[in-house]
């Protein structure tokens, strides 16, 4: 049986699952996500948005949905390990995407203020999860149809209007199975009602000598006035694939922020997507993606200037090492109604191997005529001259690389708002490099 | 303390240095002047180990070890200081994080312990005081906005800093306004003592006012041509470099 076969098969032991909880409105969706699922196929390379990404190697496994899978249990020891510590956050762990209530905790919040996981919270409160829940994320490709169909779990935060949650709600997704590969479907949803405020760490780990797939959505609502920051950071196993789609709707004078760093996977797919729907808007874009082996990073981001008077920011790096690829896939629409828009993208690249490659693309598509845009992608080596300067004092070869390649990283990871988050991703590249050093020997 | 005896090096093929030779000692100041182009600053980083140049032939001696057969980290804590011609921007690594790493390394390798946080930025402190230094570059990236004078007082704060037996200062002085001439100088020379060595590059007597060498050599295309005390460098002043390539043709 291929997979698709198989993904659409799994679907009835899956339902038979679910008793009462088929009822729910939830449960009519994933079977309409099914259908399409049935009548598309997964992307190839023949489609212009999966040109440089070839996910063969995803299509090629059945990958048992988490929910029909052996569950796999944690201590709260042993999650710690995967956590950034010193945060002082509201905690939910998700294992193969589903909710772990015991390893999770959640603080007092403002009134009105919800955060929870998406089964719980579709039994107890369908009605304010129903009003957004699959309204933004429109079924893209056979990934997007995929999740939807297998749609059981996920972040919720719901955010009425005024209310600020001071702290960041910490979200561990952590992968791991016995023997056998699952996929794992997080569906994620985070509305931030007008004036509100709420930052997310989307915290994504690995413990599994089975590869899996991690196939997420995550739709975001920022409403009037709204500031929403997320920050997603990527470290998995060599033999993971991820795949993640985020779509982003913005009110007017809203902020979103949304930082992509990834560590890699054996295939790593991000789509980051916002559609402005008012003025004075900022978006902004943070990525690094710091990758060796084999290990294959595709990011596409998105930013549909749709009014006027709004701006968007983007900066990407990549440090690419040994055999890894790197792809990189910037559009920007400035639609006709849009004057007076401000867009600047960068990506830039580190390669430290012959080897490793990158593609790199912006898609500029301007339709107004009073905009400034600007664009640039850079693709170098380390600097010589530097790191002869560095060494001529005295610092080790090796050493003066790494401070080289944390001082490329460093534009990315200083706009991190959150301080010990800040340091721990600093200190996961250093451990990160120190294993490309290692690696290299 | 350094030897050179007959040293030659290429960039790119090109032969820069044609058999260079030159002691110094302990204690001593030497300068070397020589027109554009002459092979000042490729002996300077052929000396540090710079791998763009390669030494086709010669042998140099520091502290009676083979300083041709070290890497450039391995030349630094030996005690070889190149204060560069054209210091090298790093954003994103600050000053304080890149001389708190080297200095580490180099007590490491001598031996010693790495100094406290505190210890360190006490003394990071006292040096840029002395050189005049505003102390909020402790903090910014390694001379990224420096403006050319502070690119060259940051070199010799580094030189402080790491306390080095034999510094090369490439052009030092070119930049400086007066006044940051005489503190660049006076850094230079409360530094100095009998352990200490320097190579003194420049194009400028007035350099040689403040710190005064007790010999002088003129590099010619990649040669020295003459050798001489501090008066050399008055004559050189006045006259120029073409009264010694001419002597230098006559007796070829
Ligand atoms: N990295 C390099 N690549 C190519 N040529 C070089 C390089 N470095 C030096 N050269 C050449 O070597 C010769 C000597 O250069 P060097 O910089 O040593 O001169 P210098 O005596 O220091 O001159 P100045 O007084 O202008 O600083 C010049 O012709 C220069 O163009
Ligand atoms: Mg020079």
């Amino acid at each position: 049986m291929n997979s698709k076969d198989f993904y659409i098969d799994s679907f009835k032991k899956f339902e038979s699952k679910l008793n009462g909880e088929s009822k729910l409105f939830i449960h009519q969706l994933r079977k309409e996500a099914l259908k399409q699922f049935e009548t598309s196929n997964f992307p190839t390379q023949k489609n212009e948005e999966w040109k440089y990404t070839d996910v063969s190697p995803i299509v090629r496994q059945s990958f048992i949905p988490a929910v029909n899978a052996v569950q796999v249990s944690f201590s709260k020891e042993e999650v710690g390990k995967y956590l950034f510590k010193d945060v002082d956050c509201h905690l939910l762990v998700f294992i193969n995407g589903l909710f772990s209530e015991e390893l999770s905790l959640i603080n007092e919040l403002p009134k009105g203020v919800v955060v929870g996981n998406l089964r719980n919270l579709s039994k107890e409160n369908p009605g304010s999860i129903e009003k957004y829940f699959g309204k933004l994320s429109k079924i893209e490709n056979s990934f997007n149809s995929l999740n939807a169909a297998y749609s059981v779990d996920g972040l919720v935060a719901i955010v009425p209007d005024g209310k600020i949650v001071e702290k960041p709600i910490q979200v561990l997704y952590l992968n791991s199975s016995a023997n056998e590969e699952v996929l794992s479907s997080p569906r994620n949803l985070i509305v931030a009602g007008k004036n509100s405020q709420v930052s997310v760490i989307a915290n994504y780990r690995g413990v599994s000598d089975k590869s899996y797939l991690s196939n997420n959505v995550t739709e975001v609502f920022v409403d009037e006035y709204a500031v929403v920051s997320v920050y997603k950071i990527q470290n998995e196993l060599d033999e993971a694939y991820h795949i993640e789609k985020v779509q982003a709707k913005q009110g007017k004078n809203s902020v979103f922020n949304h930082y992509n760093i990834a560590f890699g996977g054996a295939i790593v797919r991000n789509d980051i997507n916002a559609v402005h729907n008012g003025e004075n808007i900022e978006t902004h874009y943070y990525g690094l993606y710091m990758i060796n082996g084999k290990q294959h990073v595709d990011n596409h981001t998105f930013v549909d200037h749709a009014k006027p008077n709004c701006m968007s920011n983007e900066l990407y790096k990549g440090i690419l090492d040994e055999n890894a690829r790197g792809v990189f896939n910037g559009k920007i629409i400035v639609r006709q109604d849009a004057q007076k828009t401000n867009a600047y993208q960068q990506n830039k690249t580190i390669l430290l191997s012959k080897s490793a490659t990158i593609d790199t693309k912006p898609q500029l598509e301007i339709f107004a005529d009073d905009v400034k845009c600007s664009h640039g992608a850079t693709v170098g080596h380390l600097d010589e001259v530097s790191e002869f300067y560095i060494r001529s004092r005295g610092v080790p070869q090796e050493l003066a690389k790494s401070m080289l390649i944390r001082a490329f990283a460093n534009d990315v990871i200083e706009t991190i708002k959150i301080e010990p988050l800040k340091e721990q991703i600093n200190h996961m590249i250093f451990e990160h490099l120190h294993k490309i050093e290692v690696n290299n020997e | 303390m350094l030897s050179i005896k007959n040293l030659q090096a290429t960039v790119d093929g090109k032969e820069i240095l044609n058999g260079i030779n030159l002691e110094i000692k302990a204690g001593e100041i030497h300068a070397i002047m020589g027109p554009n182009g002459s092979g000042k600053s490729t002996l300077a980083n052929v000396l540090t180990g710079n791998k763009s140049y390669e030494v086709t032939n010669g042998e140099v001696s520091f502290v009676d070890k083979d300083l041709l057969e070290m890497n450039p980290e391995t030349r630094a804590r030996e005690g070889m200081f190149l204060a560069f011609q054209y210091p090298i921007e790093i954003p994103g690594v600050s000053n304080a994080t890149f001389l708190k790493t080297a200095l580490n390394e180099v007590r490491k390798y001598k031996g010693l312990e790495e100094l406290t946080p505190k210890q360190f930025l006490d003394m990071l402190k006292e040096k840029a005081k002395a050189l005049g230094m505003d102390e909020s570059m402790i903090s910014r990236y390694v001379n990224v906005g420096f403006s050319g004078g502070e690119k060259k007082r940051n070199e010799i704060l580094q030189m402080l800093m790491l306390q080095p037996k034999f510094v090369l200062l490439d052009e030092t002085d070119s930049g400086l306004d007066i006044d940051a001439l005489k503190i660049v100088s006076n850094g230079v020379n409360i530094y100095k003592n009998p352990n200490t060595a320097f190579l003194v590059v420049t194009h400028y007597q007035r350099l040689l006012n403040y710190i005064v060498p007790d010999y002088v050599h003129v590099l010619y295309k990649g040669r020295i041509i003459k050798s001489g005390t501090k008066e050399l460098a008055l004559e050189l002043e006045e006259r120029g470099y073409d009264w010694l390539v001419a002597e230098q043709a006559e007796v070829v």
